[in-house]
């Protein structure tokens, strides 16, 4: 079992619910990101989410193309992020889970061929660093075969999605090869959305379960205590990105603790056994 | 990487958000539906026919050929279609597309603005609500095509994210794509983007090289020995290449931009320089690119050419030999779009005059029984304005 795993499966146990948090590695800057990814376990976090940030996120919304565009110019890449992993390893087992787009993973260790893949080589090196997989909003059920048959052999997992509008059939299939948690996307769009209604993802999940045991996080528009708490109903988790990253980007990281605190008290006090 | 539908050899594919499958599924089944309704193709056909202004002109540009003293020369002349580029058969396929789609909107990106226009002229001629996405840099460079869309009822919308061109309009389309998904139609320009997309554009497009072959086989009783045509995402070249992708006589070249230097970032030399297979927009194709795999924003003197990636089928020509892909900079670019102006009283688009201008290189090594065919994909109308800043005038 990995770290994901098992912290998952502790939860469940005790009829909690799993608080990912996502932060861009490099923004605002290394240092404050590792310090936001370490500081947030202690203010309840029980997964960290690290950004790979690209030049070009399709699925994210202004805050995380901001963060995104800040850390690459801060020179952070691939590399650079198993680099934070291993730091982070130092001082903690929580579980770490990536999340970027596909073409910075090709590129993982380039040698000047031009034909290159380097998604390989990135699972066992990111495995080694002690990562517990990786989630990537750009590849879908269907382009992920071969890249799930290779994380599959590492014991590193490769997220899958569903959506509100994901069809009975492709969720049938995507929950069959599902692998460490499904990523629920609360509603169509991008992330960094507001006020939504969690009643819709809260009915979709629980169509996926009847396919399906593995854990269930939603992640998108999810801000605040109580969103939060209602987006966790039908699932063993959520997912926060774009309020912790904009804290974050505006110095204000006393805030972006306080709010993973609230969450994690909000959550706890809604759902425990 | 592994091989599904939708792909040219290794290259293409389906890389977008989960949100945006759906529809993109729905796309493929009803495109499937449609390209084998006589109804609809003969629909297609009417409005290429009687709107737009097919066929176009096959122009033996016999001042030019003289100028060179070699392989004849014929002018493709797609920029005498309505809206003045080959922009516009697309748009009109596409939109008749979303329409039997029942989709109300229609949304699209655009980097010169030839395809907003022609996105917009299709959504008033179809009467449906256009949003056109684009790039802060772009907008500024090409005023005129921004007051063309509006004129026409779109809605243009500015996008400053990442380098505001043409590459973040595009995400950005993507994006509100993914969250209107359910009533929006994606009218995307090029043959770009995830699979049905390239299929679709390069087979609305792909009328452009049939005419050539009948044009030719009607003028001068045989094929052409050469096809020309620029190359940013790949469209008017995809529709010129197409149908003699399996006819080994006839030499076809792609012209990109190779803007103002070797340089990263200098230019557009996607295929004919140093871009690599990557994923983009959807598709796994050639694209530029650091070594860790950030996008490098591309540059051209031509607002349309000014693309990172290509589209997928190109990247497939290329490796298969199919396609020669070459480059010319933007003052080689601008020197043949002088040229055409002098000699033929046609002013090209920036973006032909790239494929205009490849003719200094190629027709010194031509025969005088040979003829060579220029796919003239846009009049230059739009870039008069920056052409006079480059030469240093001012209007």
């Amino acid at each position: 079992m990995t770290r994901l795993e098992k912290k998952l499966s502790a939860l469940r146990a005790d009829g909690r619910k799993g608080l990912f948090i996502y932060i861009t590695a490099g923004a605002p800057d290394v240092e404050t990101s590792v310090r936001a990814m370490l500081e947030a376990e202690r203010a309840g976090a029980d997964v960290i989410e690290l950004g790979i940030p690209f030049s070009d996120p399709l699925a994210d919304g202004p805050v995380i193309q901001e963060s995104s565009s800040l850390a690459v110019r801060n020179g952070m890449t691939t590399g650079g992020v198993l680099e934070l992993v291993r730091r982070i390893r130092r001082e903690s087992e929580m579980p770490l889970v990536a999340m970027g787009y596909i073409n910075n993973l090709l590129s993982y260790g380039f040698d000047g061929q031009k034909v290159y893949d380097g998604y390989e080589k990135f699972v066992v090196d990111a495995k080694a660093a002690g990562l517990d997989g990786v989630i990537l909003p750009d590849v879908p059920h269907e382009e992920a075969g071969s890249m799930r048959a290779i994380s599959r052999r590492n014991e590193f997992h490769l997220v899958e999605f569903i959506t509100p509008i994901t069809t009975v059939e492709r969720m049938r299939e995507t929950c069959s090869e599902a692998d460490g948690f499904i990523y629920c996307v609360s509603n169509t769009g991008v992330t960094g959305v507001k006020k939504l209604d969690f009643g819709v993802i809260n009915r979709v999940a629980r169509a996926a379960r009847q396919f399906t045991s593995i854990p269930m996080a939603v992640g998108f528009g999810i801000g605040d205590a109580e969103s939060a708490v209602a987006a966790a109903v039908e699932t063993d988790g959520v997912i926060v990105g774009s309020a912790v990253v904009r804290r974050l980007l505006d110095g204000k990281f006393d805030e972006a603790m306080a709010l993973i605190r609230s969450m994690r008290a909000a959550l706890d006090q809604n759902y425990h056994r | 990487m592994i091989d599904v539908k939708g792909r040219f050899g290794a290259y293409g594919g389906q890389y977008v958000p989960e949100i945006v499958m759906p529809a993109l599924m729905e796309l493929e089944a009803a495109y499937d539906r449609f390209r084998a309704e006589p109804q609809f193709l003969s629909d297609f056909d009417f409005y290429l026919r009687n709107y737009a202004g097919r066929p176009t002109i096959f122009y033996a540009a016999d001042k030019l050929t003289k100028h060179y003293g070699r392989a004849k020369i014929f002018l493709k002349r797609e920029d005498l279609l309505h809206t003045g580029a080959h922009k516009i058969n697309n748009a009109l396929g596409q939109a008749l597309l979303a329409k039997r789609m029942g989709k109300t909107k229609i949304i699209a990106e655009t980097g010169a603005g030839q395809h907003g226009v022609a996105s917009a002229t299709a959504a008033a001629l179809f009467d449906m609500k256009c949003t056109v996405f684009m790039g802060v840099e772009d907008i500024e460079r090409q005023k005129l095509n921004v007051f063309r869309m509006k004129l026409l009822g779109a809605e243009v919308k500015p996008v400053s994210s990442g380098t505001g061109t043409l590459k973040d309009a595009t995400s950005e389309a993507i994006r509100h794509w993914a969250t209107h998904v359910t009533d929006t139609y994606y009218l995307i320009g090029s043959v770009v983007g995830p699979h049905p997309y390239p299929t679709l554009v390069r087979d609305f497009q792909k009328c452009i090289g049939e005419e050539i072959r009948a044009d030719s086989l009607g003028t001068f009783g045989r094929l052409p020995d050469y096809v020309v045509a620029c190359v940013g995402g790949g469209s008017n070249a995809a529709g010129t290449f197409y149908d003699f992708r399996d006819e080994p006589s006839v030499k076809k070249i792609g012209v990109e931009a190779g803007g103002r230097s070797d340089g990263i970032g200098d230019n557009a030399k996607t295929l004919s320089g140093t871009g690599r297979p990557g994923v983009l927009h959807g598709a796994y194709s050639y694209v530029l690119q650091t070594e860790v795999g950030q996008i490098i924003e591309a540059y051209s003197i031509s607002a349309g050419l000014d693309y990172p990636g290509v589209g997928p089928e190109h990247s497939f020509f290329k490796d298969a030999g199919v396609v020669k892909y070459v480059a010319v900079t933007d003052q080689e670019a601008l020197d043949g779009f002088k040229r055409l102006s002098r000699i033929e009283g046609i002013i090209p688009a920036m973006e032909s005059a790239h494929a205009i201008a490849y003719l200094e290189k190629l027709m010194p090594s031509t025969m005088p029984d040979e003829v060579v065919v220029v796919c003239l994909s846009g009049r230059g109308d739009k870039d008069v304005q920056m052409a006079a800043r480059a030469m240093g005038v001012e209007i």
